[in-house]
């Protein structure tokens, strides 16, 4: 009888949320990607309604490699709470979130960090009219901050560590964060200080906000899936470290078609001419081609959601290639 | 077959017969999904039990005004936090519904045109609104109050911004448990006063002034002694230092908006609670105590309320249940009460959800049934006594 029950709970209540998720997204013909309830560079729609942003590429990426066509995805919103039990019930096959990659989520929640698409840390903003400069000068002050984040606890460390004393003031979304902080609820919104570049971009007045030099937290911030499909995982780990090696072989959207006929032997495996990489993903030959083509290498998609001519302003830093003074670093295509 | 069918033409045995029939599916189905949740959470290698309880907490929680609870508490303390929060709003919020309630309960039933035309726009307005959206509202108004720097002065003593209203706070010296057992004292002694003179009325017919005698015990006596032994009492005040103000006391934005919200929603359902106790009483109980010569007030208080209380009571506890659980709402706001604090964010970073919902709904179910027991047995008071 237990037996039984047992059979019947899996083909009805697990069958989806295990092992298979690449045969399942190709069933259905279309990815579920989660993403932030909205945050301009990362995901967020964009003027004309389509979701934009370095996360939403990395989905894009994905549905690129598995259809070849980058609209074969559908967006799904998550707050900082619920995008765990969202990708842990199947409801989504991924998310790539603005989510630290932290040893508790990677191994006590069940999931598995393939990468890091962003790496980050965690800031402070204020009013410039406040006239500090440190956010050891802090003491006393009101701080908005999301709740059920990392950023949560780096918080309380920090002031513990410090020896001073903070309000708390939870939130659940950024946008709260925003209202708050405008009207002057809290003196000051911590968040991943990409966020806080992000919260500033959007303020009416951008020059009154000033984002303090301290950089409390490593925040690695990469694409999830469910821990045990390590099929699904491997494909998404290679869409993010395509589009990385490609910026290293300098491949782009404008020039993969004349590279294809490149002397490079690593761009030839990556651009599927040589090699049979696709098939051991059991994707197209050319998926990583496409993905290229259609989205961009890193850097493309960096320039263009987050990069200095954005809105965000945030200079490559510690996500330039490692060869330029930064830490991106993907393993070889080989 | 024949004997068969004469089981199931009984009557007895049909009804036995189908509740264990019931009762053993609805326990199977449990059973099935205990199993199947179990089974599922082994699976993806997500780690159940309780031990996470005993784990320190790492973020903080500001709004915390019986516990002092730093970030190294663990996430028990959380809860208790949680739920001493979530008794505070809905003990105040129950006060003040039925206070409310039952004022705008009576103003329904008076004769001025205007009065009436009021409570019932404001009724139907709070009745019909979604409660989220009226906590919503109240915080949004709250945050648009001065910022801290700019905050609204009274006597130099109360400051109100957008981070709540801050008032001296009282510092007890060591005389003052003198004060607070005189007022034990004559709070005991009122008590006994009314008994005896409930007696002395049943017996002799003559009253005693009860209100009045025991107001001067309770209050005159202790403030008497309290100025006698020389004020052992000061204040702290509230002083503009750095980002916020320090010392005194504050009243947050967040939980003014969750009691406005909760007082005002529930006490509309409560007034109209009042409204058709009030109608229960029939016309001729009004009229035959009129004609005992009894004064208008004495009406009301000796004849009509005794009697609407019995239809009051039942639904007016329903009322107290619906507030308590709607204070569940005050995550919309970042009111920092159980479902707030350990049902989201202690639930968010440990990722022990089923856990924690079961420790939060269980804890939703002791406080409602404790307020339901309370008020059966106030409804059992009040109940006509058959002799």
């Amino acid at each position: 009888m237990k037996k039984l029950l047992s059979i019947f709970a899996v083909t009805v209540f697990a069958f989806s949320a295990n092992a298979g998720t690449l045969d399942d997204v190709k069933n259905r013909g279309f990815l579920k990607c989660g993403v932030t309830t909205g945050l301009a560079g990362f995901a967020a729609p964009d003027d004309s309604g389509e979701w934009a942003g370095l996360d939403a590429d990395m989905c894009r990426a994905v549905a690129v490699a598995v259809f070849g066509d980058r609209s074969k995805v559908e967006f799904i919103t998550t707050t900082g709470k619920s995008r765990f039990p969202t990708l842990a019930s199947g409801e989504v096959d991924m998310l790539a979130r603005n989510t630290t990659w932290t040893i508790s989520r990677d191994v006590n929640l069940g999931f598995e960090f393939v990468g890091v698409n962003f790496y980050d840390g965690q800031g402070f903003m204020i009013p410039s009219s406040l006239g500090v400069s440190s956010a050891t000068e802090l003491d006393g002050a009101t701080v908005c901050i999301q709740t059920g984040t990392t950023t949560e606890l780096n918080l309380a460390d920090f002031f513990r560590l410090n020896g001073i004393s903070y309000e708390a003031l939870p939130i659940e979304t950024n946008d709260e964060g925003k209202e708050n902080l405008f009207a002057g609820r809290c003196d000051v919104y911590t968040t991943d200080a990409s966020g806080l570049s992000s919260t500033r971009a959007a303020a009416a007045d951008p020059g009154k906000w000033l984002v303090l030099p301290e950089i409390i937290s490593k925040e690695p911030l990469g694409p999830l899936v469910r821990h045990g499909d390590h099929q699904w995982g491997d494909v998404v780990r290679w869409s993010l470290n395509a589009m990385i090696i490609a910026e290293e072989l300098g491949v782009t959207s404008e020039n993969v078609d004349a590279q294809k006929s490149s002397n490079v032997p690593e761009v030839l495996r990556l651009l599927g001419v040589e090699g049979s990489y696709g098939e051991m993903l059991e994707l197209a030959p050319d998926w990583a081609y496409q993905i290229i083509k259609q989205i961009g290498n890193y850097s493309e998609s960096y320039e263009a959601n987050v990069g200095p001519d954005t809105p965000l302003e945030i200079a490559r830093g510690l996500n330039a290639l490692w060869t330029q003074g930064g830490i991106l670093y993907a393993p070889p295509f080989r | 077959m024949r004997s068969n069918l004469n089981f199931f033409s009984d009557e007895k045995f049909r009804s036995i017969f189908f509740q264990t029939l019931v009762i053993g599916l609805f326990a199977l189905g449990i059973y099935f999904v205990v199993q199947t949740t179990g089974y599922n959470l082994e699976k993806r290698n997500i780690a159940t039990g309780w031990r996470f309880l005993s784990d320190p907490a790492g973020f903080d929680i500001s709004f915390s005004p019986f516990i002092n609870f730093k970030s190294t508490d663990t996430h028990l303390d959380v809860y208790f936090v949680g739920v001493l929060n979530t008794l505070l709003v809905s003990f105040c919020g129950c006060i003040a519904a039925t206070i409310l309630g039952f004022l705008v309960g009576i103003i329904r039933l008076s004769s001025n045109w205007l009065l009436v035309r009021v409570a019932y726009i404001y009724v139907e307005f709070t009745r019909n609104v979604p409660l989220l959206l009226q906590i919503i509202l109240w915080y949004s108004i709250l945050i648009q109050l001065p910022r801290v720097k700019q905050s609204l002065e009274f006597l130099d003593i109360f400051f109100i911004s957008n981070r709540g209203i801050y008032s001296p706070r009282p510092v007890f010296e060591s005389g003052f448990s003198y004060v607070f057992i005189a007022i034990i004292l004559a709070f005991i002694s009122s008590f006994i006063i009314r008994r005896w003179a409930k007696n002395r009325q049943d017996e002799t017919g003559k009253q005693f002034p009860v209100l009045s005698s025991a107001f001067g015990l309770i209050i005159i006596l202790p403030l008497l002694l309290f100025f006698i032994i020389g004020s052992p009492m000061s204040f702290d005040y509230p002083a503009l230092k750095g980002f916020n103000f320090k010392g005194g006391m504050v009243i947050r934005p967040e939980f003014i908006a969750m009691f406005l919200a909760l007082t005002i929603y529930t006490a509309a359902f409560i007034s109209e609670t009042v409204r058709s106790g009030i109608l229960s009483v029939t016309k001729g109980q009004r009229e035959a105590s009129a004609s005992l010569g009894l004064k208008k007030s004495w009406i009301m208080r000796l004849i009509i309320i005794p009697q609407a209380l019995r239809v009051i009571v039942p639904p007016l506890t329903s009322q107290y249940l619906n507030l308590t659980k709607n204070s569940s709402l005050g995550i919309a706001v970042g009111y920092a009460d159980l479902v707030h604090g350990f049902g989201g964010i202690s639930l968010n970073q440990t990722g022990q959800a089923i856990e924690c919902m079961v420790i939060v709904m269980a804890t939703y179910l002791t406080i409602s049934l404790t307020i339901s027991v309370f008020m059966n047995i106030y409804n059992r008071s009040i109940q006509f006594k058959e002799k």
